[in-house]
């Protein structure tokens, strides 16, 4: 794999590395089109996405469906107030010209010529094509950021976010504590609990805990979305299985250094454990930023919609507002990207350094 | 000033018995080795002492306290750990200050002792460095360093030299020889290296298998060795250890072994058809004319070092001997030689390896 070879190389010569001393081997070909396959899977409709979201709802459901997003160009012509469109037209003698289209009755439009505007013409429509240019249809970002309250659904999805990570991290961090280091009666016995709740799909308990959160009187706050999902299984195990490898020696040695558990905890175990927090911290960042069943169940109000939440709005029962969802798809996408780009690399040697896959 | 002192400490994991029944006082300010081969329970022992571990039975008391409840904290001890256990977050600072920080000291008095412990360890330049940028020995300063400046009741240390090369563990040794001069204290040292033990020890406590064989100072070790385990653990190279028969003599008895036949001084407890070992060190073997010889043997091999000579002799029926020789010793290999034991420094064991007598004298 690639993979196993980047680290040591420059990334050019990464990208053009063969198999062959001169001329390319047929492995070489295969691999380049098969990673050129996997790319397409994978980023092509990641780039549709990002091209769709820029065009305008007519743009959108045109067919056969362009790449780009196209806009129609106009024109300001002398007598007019307001700019006309710009259309290729095929005239009766068979020549074509460039004319701009005053007004449409039925079938026959009305135009003119924006280099002479003495001129008008009666063209039936099927006659004129829209001459098209390459145009971002930026309203689509600007109405939702605007006009919808996105900004307060993307603040809301920050604080979700945020708060709920350093609850994770804190909360399962001490956990792992008890059941890796802390030593007492049954912390086996726990153990196997603590796994055996995975086994439980969050639907089997979805109404158990809309109740608690219910009587706390939680709904409709973000609280009601931070809280419920703090302790997962999946962190409390990952982060001890990585704490039974610090050596037995440094808590001994803290514990001889008069260090309470939690001195043990928060300045020996917690900053040595620093690779697989970072770990939990990029998954639980993921997992948050994307989660949407339970926000829709406990956000009814749309001051504490959460970004996913928010999106679904946009889902009407008759019409749905693809250019709106597009364009706020790819602003939820842009976090989860950052963390990526940026703490691949954690990802990747933490998985390692801490056993999970 | 600080005594401790074990009352029949037992130890086991589950069902097997570790430690089975250890009486030890370890005197105000002495410096204490235990020492016994690997797996003999020397670490399972000195942790118990730091409460590191609890105990199955019996008690550990501190200054006439008993403290088999008080939490390794406690019992303000400090400890030397095998692998140095420095937290590799911190600096080598941070990692002295750590246990005073933990005992709230205030933060001046704290750099006093830190600085005071770095010039004695002669580690004050590396005080920023993290214990990755350190040699080994130089680790090794910093474990001892953050042991001296919480200026314990007394030290532990779990062989802490054995990851050092040899060069550096000499010179560590005598090191830790004047720092115990230095700043006193009561110190327990763990090793399975018997030289480090006879160098450094007041006392040397040899472990067997979870019991004591022998306490006392490394010359009454040497000199007088309660069993064969002792008389073969202490000394390098080992004393030579023989079984015999005994048998009615011309001068008393007479020690069979092989062909060789040894005249030995009558002795209590030594009857005629006994099973007997005795031992004689290889420098209180003499070379000598074949006729006013113990035995003959051939030299198997020879070791000369210039100022001393080791010889490793084959005799009928022995298991093969060491001698000692000081000065250049002119033999060969395959030469034969008459090989005469010292009857004052022989030392005799019974078929338990019990001794009867430290030098066959009458
Ligand atoms: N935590 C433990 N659980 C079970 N057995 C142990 C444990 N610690 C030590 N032992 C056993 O006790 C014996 C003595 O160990 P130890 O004190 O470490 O020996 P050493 O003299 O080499 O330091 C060994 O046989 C070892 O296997
Ligand atoms: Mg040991």
């Amino acid at each position: 794999m690639a993979e196993a070879a980047g680290p040591s190389m420059a990334p050019g010569r990464l990208m053009t590395e063969t198999r062959g001393r001169v001329r390319l081997h047929w492995t070489d070909v295969f691999s380049y089109a098969y990673l050129a396959f996997g790319v397409l899977l994978m980023f092509g409709p990641v780039v549709w996405l990002v091209m769709s979201s820029f065009k305008t709802p007519a743009g959108l459901v045109e067919f056969p469906p362009t790449f780009l997003p196209l806009g129609q160009i106009e024109v300001t012509v002398e007598g007019h107030d307001d700019p006309l469109l710009l259309f290729d037209v095929t005239m009766e003698d068979g020549t074509t010209r460039e004319l701009a289209q005053i007004r449409r009755i039925g079938i026959v439009s009305q135009m003119i010529d924006p280099a002479d505007p003495t001129q008008t013409f009666r063209v039936p429509i099927e006659n004129r094509e829209a001459i098209r240019e390459f145009r971002l249809a930026l309203e689509n970002y600007i109405d939702p950021l605007e006009r919808f309250d996105f900004l307060r659904y993307l603040w809301n999805s920050v604080v979700v976010t945020t708060v709920a990570t350093i609850v994770t991290l804190l909360i399962n961090s001490m956990a792992a504590y008890g059941l890796a280091i802390y030593e007492f009666r049954g912390r086996g016995t726990i153990m196997i609990f603590v796994i055996g709740t995975l086994m439980i799909p969050i639907t089997v308990i979805l109404v158990p805990v809309y109740l608690v959160v219910t009587q706390l009187g939680m709904v409709n706050t973000l609280w009601a979305v931070i809280l419920p999902g703090a302790a997962t299984p999946t962190g409390v195990f990952l982060l001890r299985q990585y704490m039974l490898t610090i050596p037995r020696d440094l808590i001994e040695a803290a514990r001889m250094d008069k260090a309470s558990e939690w001195t043990i905890y928060w300045r020996v175990v917690l900053p040595l454990a620093m690779p697989a927090i970072a770990v939990l911290a990029i998954f639980s960042i993921m997992w948050r930023w994307n989660e949407f069943l339970w926000p829709l169940i406990v956000l009814n109000r749309s001051e504490v919609y959460t970004l996913q939440v928010g999106l679904n709005a946009f889902q009407g029962e008759l019409d749905v507002q693809w250019h709106y969802i597009l364009a706020m798809t790819v602003v939820t996408l842009i976090p989860v990207v950052v963390v990526f780009a940026f703490l691949q690399k954690f990802i990747t040697t933490g998985i390692a350094s801490s056993g999970m896959k | 000033m600080t005594e401790i002192r074990l009352r029949d400490v037992r130890k086991s994991f589950g069902s097997t018995d570790v430690i089975h029944g250890i009486d030890l006082a370890v005197a105000s300010g002495e410096f204490c080795v235990f020492v016994g081969p690997s797996g003999c329970g020397k670490s399972t022992l000195l942790r118990i002492i730091a409460g590191l571990e609890d105990v199955t039975a019996g008690a550990v008391e501190i200054d006439g306290e008993v403290v088999n409840g008080t939490p390794a904290a406690d019992r303000g001890l400090a400890m030397v750990f095998q692998s140095y256990a420095l937290y590799p977050h911190m600096s080598v600072y941070d990692n002295m200050a750590f246990g005073l920080e933990n005992a709230k000291l205030p933060r001046t008095e704290i750099d006093v002792r830190v600085r005071h412990a770095a010039e004695l360890l002669q580690i004050t330049d590396y005080l920023r460095r993290k214990p990755k940028a350190l040699s080994g020995g130089q680790r090794q300063r910093v474990a001892i360093g953050r042991a001296i400046v919480r200026d314990p009741k007394a030290f532990l240390f779990d062989e802490p030299l054995s990851n050092l090369d040899a060069e550096l563990r000499v010179a560590m040794r005598r090191e830790l020889s004047a720092l115990h001069a230095k700043i006193g204290g009561t110190m327990i040292y763990v090793t399975h290296d018997q030289t480090e033990a006879m160098t450094l020890a007041d006392k040397i406590v040899v472990l067997r298998d979870g019991t004591v064989a022998q306490t006392g100072t490394p010359l009454e070790l040497y000199n007088s060795p309660d069993n064969a385990f002792v008389a073969g653990f202490i000394g390098s190279p080992r004393m030579n250890l023989i079984e015999a028969v005994a048998e009615p003599g011309a001068r008393g008895t007479a020690l069979r072994a092989g062909a060789a036949r040894i005249e030995v001084p009558p002795l209590a407890g030594l009857a005629p058809g006994g099973q007997v070992t005795f031992g004689i060190r290889p420098e209180h073997i003499a070379m000598g004319a074949a006729d006013e010889s113990d035995l003959t043997a051939t030299v198997a091999f020879a070791e000369q070092l210039g100022g001393e000579t080791y010889l490793y002799v084959d005799a009928e029926g022995l298991p093969q001997l060491t001698l000692h020789q000081p000065g250049q010793v002119p033999v060969r290999q395959g030469e034969r030689i008459g090989l005469r034991f010292d009857r004052a420094e022989m030392h005799l064991f019974d078929a338990d390896g019990r001794v009867l007598a430290n030098g066959l004298v009458p």
